[in-house]
C-alpha cells in the first residue's frame, strides 16, 4: 500500500458539489429571508430565485442519483462502523493534540466512515425531508381545495423549516471540517482539481497505470 | 388608521449583472478539453479548474438567469398598462350603449318650456314607453330589497346605518337622492310614473339640482335658499348616459356630504387621473360608472346588499357579463399574465384574495376624505340658542371639512386610508329597527359578515371600518328611527331636543320605545371596490408576507408564508445553528491553544 495522488472527484461529481454548494447556498439565503430573518430581496424575488433554484437543485440531483447508481459510486456512501470510534475519538481528542486523521481515503472509500453516515443522512433524511415538503408546498395551488388544507400547509412548513434549519447546521460544520486536518486549501483542492492523496493496493495501482493513466499521478 | 403613502414599485432589473457572467464565462472551445488531457503540470491543473468552475457558473447561473430576468422583462413590457393620455377629451364610455342613434335637441317634444321636472319626465315617456314601468322595479326607486337569503327587509327606505341614522321618517330631506320627484312621507305614490326623476341620471349640463322635498325647520332650510332656477329645457334635451357626475350626485355624497359614507366614491372621481382609479381615468379608460356597473331595463349589476365575494364564472360567454360587476366578468378569472413564477401565484392567489385587496392599497385617496368616526353624543350643543359648526380638518385638496355641527355631533376624517381586511363571503346580515340585542352590549354591528377560508365563498376583502356613537332604545335594546328633519318641535335638527326627536321618530311609525335612551357603539362595514390604482400601484407580495406590518396581520384561517412562524421551531433552530456556530468555536479554540503544532502532511 502506497500513497498516489489519484482523481477521485470526477468532472461531473466537482461540478454536482459546486453549483450544489450555490444553489444551496441561495436556497437558504432566500429561504430564511421568504421566512422573514432577513429582508435582502423582495418577497417575490426571493419566491422566484427561490423557487428556481430548487427546481435546478432538483434536476442536478436527478442527475447525480443516476450517476451515483450507473458509476457504483453509491457504495462510498454506505454507513460501516468500522473506523467511526476512531475518527470521533481523533475529533474529540487527537486533534487537540496534533495527531493524525486515523482515516486514509481507499481508491473505493472516499469518505472516512464520519463522513459517510453523516453525506448518507443528508441525503436520505434531510434532503428528501426538504425536497418532498418543498415540492408539496409549490404545488399548493393544486391541492388547496381539500379539506384543511391550511393546517396541511402549515405542517409542510414547519418540516420544511425544520429541515431547513438542519441543513444550515450542516453547512457550518460541513465548512469547519475543511480547517481541520490538513490546511483548508488543501481540503478544498481535491474538490477543484478532482485529485487527493489516496492509498492504493499495488493492484489497483496496476490497474490505474494501465487503464486510466490520467486518473494518476 | 394611518395612511401608507404607495410609492410606485420600480423594478431594478439586474440585467446587466445577471448576463454578464455568461459572457465573460463563456465555455471553452473544443480545443480547450484537448489541452487539459495533453497538458502537464499547474498549468494543466489550472487550466481544468478555470473549465471546471466555469461550467459550474454557465450552468447554473444560466437557467438562474433565465429566472430573474423573466418577471424583469415582463415589468419593462408593462410598465403603461392602461392606454396613453389622448389629447382629444373622449366620451366616458357607458359599456355595451354607445354612439347613440337621436339627438334630443331635435325633439319638439323637449323644447318646453316646462314648470316642473315631473313634466319633463311625461315628455321622456312619451317615447320612452315602457321605461316608466322598468324604473320602477330598481332599487333607485323603491328604496326597498329584501335579501333573498337571509330574508331581511332592507334598503334605504327601511335600514338604520350610523352616519345620519335613518333616512325613514326624514324623507323630507333624505329622499333628496330618490330618484323621483315629491317624497316626503309616507304619502307618496311609488306607483306614479310622472314622479320618476330622468334629469338627475341623464341630464349632462351638470345645472340640475334638487332640494329638500319639505320645507324643514328654517335653521336647515336656509341651506338651499338661492339658488339659481334650473332651465328644465335645456337640461332635457342634454340628456346622454349617465356620466360619472351624474351617479356621483348622489353616490359620492352619502352620508352627508362628499365621500363621508362609502370612502372609495367621491368627488374626485368625477375627473380623476388614472392614477386614481386606472378605469375612471380621463387620461386611461375614462369609463363611466355603467362600464361596469352593466344596466339591463334600469336594473343595474352590483349591489352592496348581495355581494359577488368570489366570482368563479369569469367573462362567460363572448362579450361580458351583464348580470354581474365583478373584476372576474371583464378580467377573467386568471387575470394576471402568466409570464413569471410571480404571475401564476397570483393568478392562485385569485381563489382566495379579492382583487380589490391588492389593487386598491388605500382608499379615500385624490385628496378627499371620509369619515371615520362619528359621535352623536356631542350633538345639540349651542351657542346663543343657535347651532353652529366647526371647520377642523383640511383635506388634501386643500378644502375646509367640519368636524363639529351641532345637528350631528362630532366626526373625525381620514385619508388614503389603509383598509381593515377580512374573509368575506358577501352576505352582510344587518342590524335593522327590529333587531333586538343586549343593552348592555359593548358594540353593535350595523352590517356584521361572515367568511372564512374553508366556505368556499370568501375571499379576503378589503373594508372601510366605520365607527360611530349613535342613539339607541336602552330600555328594549334595539337601535332607533330619530325624527331629524321637520317643521314640528320635535325634529332635532332646529330642535336638538334628542329625546323627543326618538319619541316621535319610533311614535310616528308604530314602533315600540321604552322611552330611555343612551348611545352605544357601532360598526359599520364597507366594502372597498372604486379607486382601483393602475398595476404599478398596486400592493406587492411583501405588504402581506412579512412578519410585522403585515396588511393581513389579523387574517385568520391561513398559513401565510412569511407572516406565519412557529415561534417553537424558530427557537429551537436558532438554537441549533448558535449552539453549532459556538460549538464550532469552542472546538476551534480548544485546537488553537490546546496544540500549536497542526498536525504535518
Amino acid at each position: 500500500m502506497a500513497l498516489y495522488r489519484v482523481k477521485i472527484f470526477s468532472l461531473f461529481e466537482r461540478f454536482w458539489h459546486w453549483s450544489q454548494m450555490l444553489l444551496i447556498v441561495l436556497l437558504l439565503v432566500t429561504g430564511f429571508g421568504l421566512h422573514g430573518f432577513h429582508e435582502l430581496f423582495s418577497f417575490e424575488d426571493a419566491v422566484t430565485l427561490h423557487t428556481g433554484a430548487a427546481l435546478t437543485l432538483l434536476v442536478l440531483w436527478a442527475f447525480g442519483t443516476f450517476w451515483l447508481f450507473t458509476t457504483r459510486s453509491w457504495r462510498h456512501f454506505i454507513p460501516t462502523a468500522h473506523g467511526m470510534w476512531g475518527v470521533l475519538r481523533y475529533y474529540s481528542f487527537g486533534i487537540f493534540k496534533g495527531e493524525r486523521h486515523p482515516y486514509r481515503k481507499a481508491y473505493w472509500r472516499k469518505h472516512n466512515p464520519l463522513q459517510a453516515l453523516a453525506y448518507t443522512m443528508l441525503k436520505l433524511v434531510l434532503f428528501p425531508a426538504i425536497w418532498i415538503t418543498g415540492l408539496i408546498y409549490l404545488f399548493y395551488f393544486a391541492w388547496r381545495d381539500l379539506p384543511d388544507a391550511t393546517a396541511y400547509l402549515t405542517g409542510v412548513a414547519l418540516i420544511h423549516t425544520a429541515a431547513a434549519f438542519a441543513i444550515l447546521a450542516f453547512v457550518f460544520i460541513h465548512v469547519y471540517m475543511l480547517t481541520t486536518g490538513h490546511s483548508f486549501r488543501e481540503h478544498v483542492m481535491p474538490m477543484i482539481t478532482g485529485f487527493d492523496e489516496v492509498e492504493l493496493t499495488p493492484e489497483e495501482e496496476a490497474y490505474l497505470r494501465k487503464d486510466q493513466p490520467e486518473d494518476i499521478r | 388608521m394611518t395612511a401608507s403613502h404607495q410609492t410606485p414599485r420600480a423594478h431594478h432589473a439586474p440585467t446587466t449583472t445577471a448576463a454578464a457572467p455568461r459572457r465573460t464565462h463563456a465555455p471553452p472551445h473544443a480545443g480547450a478539453w484537448i489541452a487539459i488531457a495533453q497538458g502537464s503540470g499547474w498549468r494543466r491543473r489550472a487550466e481544468s479548474l478555470r473549465t471546471g468552475l466555469a461550467l459550474v457558473l454557465v450552468l447554473v447561473l444560466a437557467p438562474l438567469g433565465v429566472l430573474l430576468l423573466t418577471p424583469m422583462a415582463g415589468a419593462d413590457a408593462g410598465s403603461w398598462p392602461t392606454p396613453p393620455a389622448s389629447d382629444a377629451p373622449r366620451p366616458q364610455v357607458s359599456g355595451p350603449l354607445s354612439g347613440g342613434t337621436a339627438d334630443h335637441i331635435k325633439f319638439e317634444e323637449l323644447q318646453g318650456p316646462f314648470a316642473n321636472g315631473s313634466e319633463v319626465t311625461q315628455a321622456c315617456l312619451g317615447c320612452h314607453t315602457e321605461t316608466g314601468e322598468h324604473f320602477m322595479q330598481n332599487i333607485h326607486w323603491t328604496w326597498s330589497y329584501t335579501n333573498p337569503n337571509t330574508g331581511q327587509q332592507l334598503g334605504k327606505k327601511y335600514l338604520i346605518n350610523n352616519f345620519c341614522t335613518n333616512a325613514r321618517g326624514n324623507e323630507g330631506m333624505c329622499a333628496q337622492c330618490h330618484a323621483g320627484y315629491g317624497w316626503k312621507d309616507e304619502s307618496f305614490d311609488f306607483t306614479d310614473e310622472s314622479k320618476i326623476d330622468c334629469l338627475v341620471c341623464h341630464e349632462t349640463t351638470g345645472t340640475y339640482y334638487k332640494t329638500p322635498n319639505s320645507q324643514g325647520s328654517p335653521a336647515c332650510s336656509v341651506m338651499f335658499e338661492g339658488k339659481p332656477p334650473i332651465d328644465l329645457a335645456a337640461a332635457a334635451q342634454s340628456v346622454d348616459l349617465p356620466q360619472r357626475a351624474n351617479c356621483g350626485a348622489c353616490h359620492f355624497m352619502g352620508g352627508g356630504g362628499d365621500n363621508v359614507k362609502h370612502g372609495d366614491l367621491s368627488s374626485a372621481l368625477k375627473e380623476p387621473p388614472r392614477t386614481l382609479d386606472v378605469h375612471m381615468g380621463v387620461d386611461g379608460l375614462n369609463f363611466a360608472c355603467t362600464a361596469c356597473h352593466v344596466t339591463n331595463k334600469h336594473i343595474w349589476a352590483g349591489s352592496r346588499y348581495n355581494v359577488v365575494a368570489k366570482d368563479t364564472e369569469g367573462t362567460g360567454l363572448p362579450g361580458q357579463r351583464t348580470d354581474v360587476a365583478t373584476c372576474e366578468s371583464c378580467h377573467g378569472l386568471a387575470p394576471h399574465p402568466v409570464d413569471s413564477l410571480a404571475g401564476f401565484k397570483l393568478n392562485d392567489h385569485v381563489q382566495s384574495v379579492a382583487c380589490q385587496t391588492c389593487h386598491i392599497p388605500e382608499f379615500a385617496r385624490g385628496g378627499v376624505a371620509t369619515i371615520v368616526d362619528w359621535d352623536w353624543r356631542t350633538a345639540g350643543k349651542t351657542r346663543d340658542g343657535e347651532g353652529y359648526h366647526d371647520e377642523g380638518y383640511i383635506q388634501g385638496n386643500g378644502e375646509h371639512r367640519y368636524t363639529y355641527k351641532s345637528i350631528k355631533g362630532d366626526f373625525t376624517y381620514d385619508e388614503d386610508v389603509v383598509p381593515e381586511y377580512a374573509w368575506f363571503d358577501g352576505q352582510m346580515v344587518y342590524t335593522t329597527i327590529d333587531t333586538e340585542f343586549d343593552p348592555e352590549a359593548e358594540i353593535i354591528e350595523i352590517n356584521g359578515f361572515s367568511g372564512s377560508r374553508e366556505d368556499g365563498a370568501s375571499r379576503i376583502w378589503p373594508f372601510k371600518r366605520m365607527h360611530t356613537w349613535q342613539p339607541y332604545d336602552k330600555g328594549h335594546g334595539t337601535l332607533v328611527y330619530t325624527h331629524l328633519w321637520g317643521e314640528d318641535d320635535a325634529a332635532y335638527w332646529g330642535n336638538y331636543d334628542m329625546a323627543a326627536a326618538i319619541e316621535k321618530g319610533m311614535a310616528d311609525f308604530g314602533l315600540d320605545y321604552s322611552g330611555d335612551y343612551g348611545f352605544i357603539e357601532t360598526l359599520s362595514w364597507w366594502p372597498i371596490t372604486h379607486m382601483v390604482a393602475p398595476k404599478e400601484q398596486a400592493l406587492g407580495c411583501g405588504d402581506c408576507h412579512t412578519p410585522g406590518n403585515s396588511r393581513l396581520a389579523s387574517v385568520e384561517g391561513i398559513y401565510l408564508p412569511g407572516r406565519d412562524r412557529n415561534p417553537w421551531l424558530d427557537g429551537i433552530g436558532t438554537i441549533l445553528v448558535f449552539g453549532t456556530l459556538v460549538g464550532i468555536l469552542i472546538h476551534a479554540l480548544v485546537r488553537i491553544f490546546s496544540k500549536p503544532k497542526e498536525a504535518q502532511h
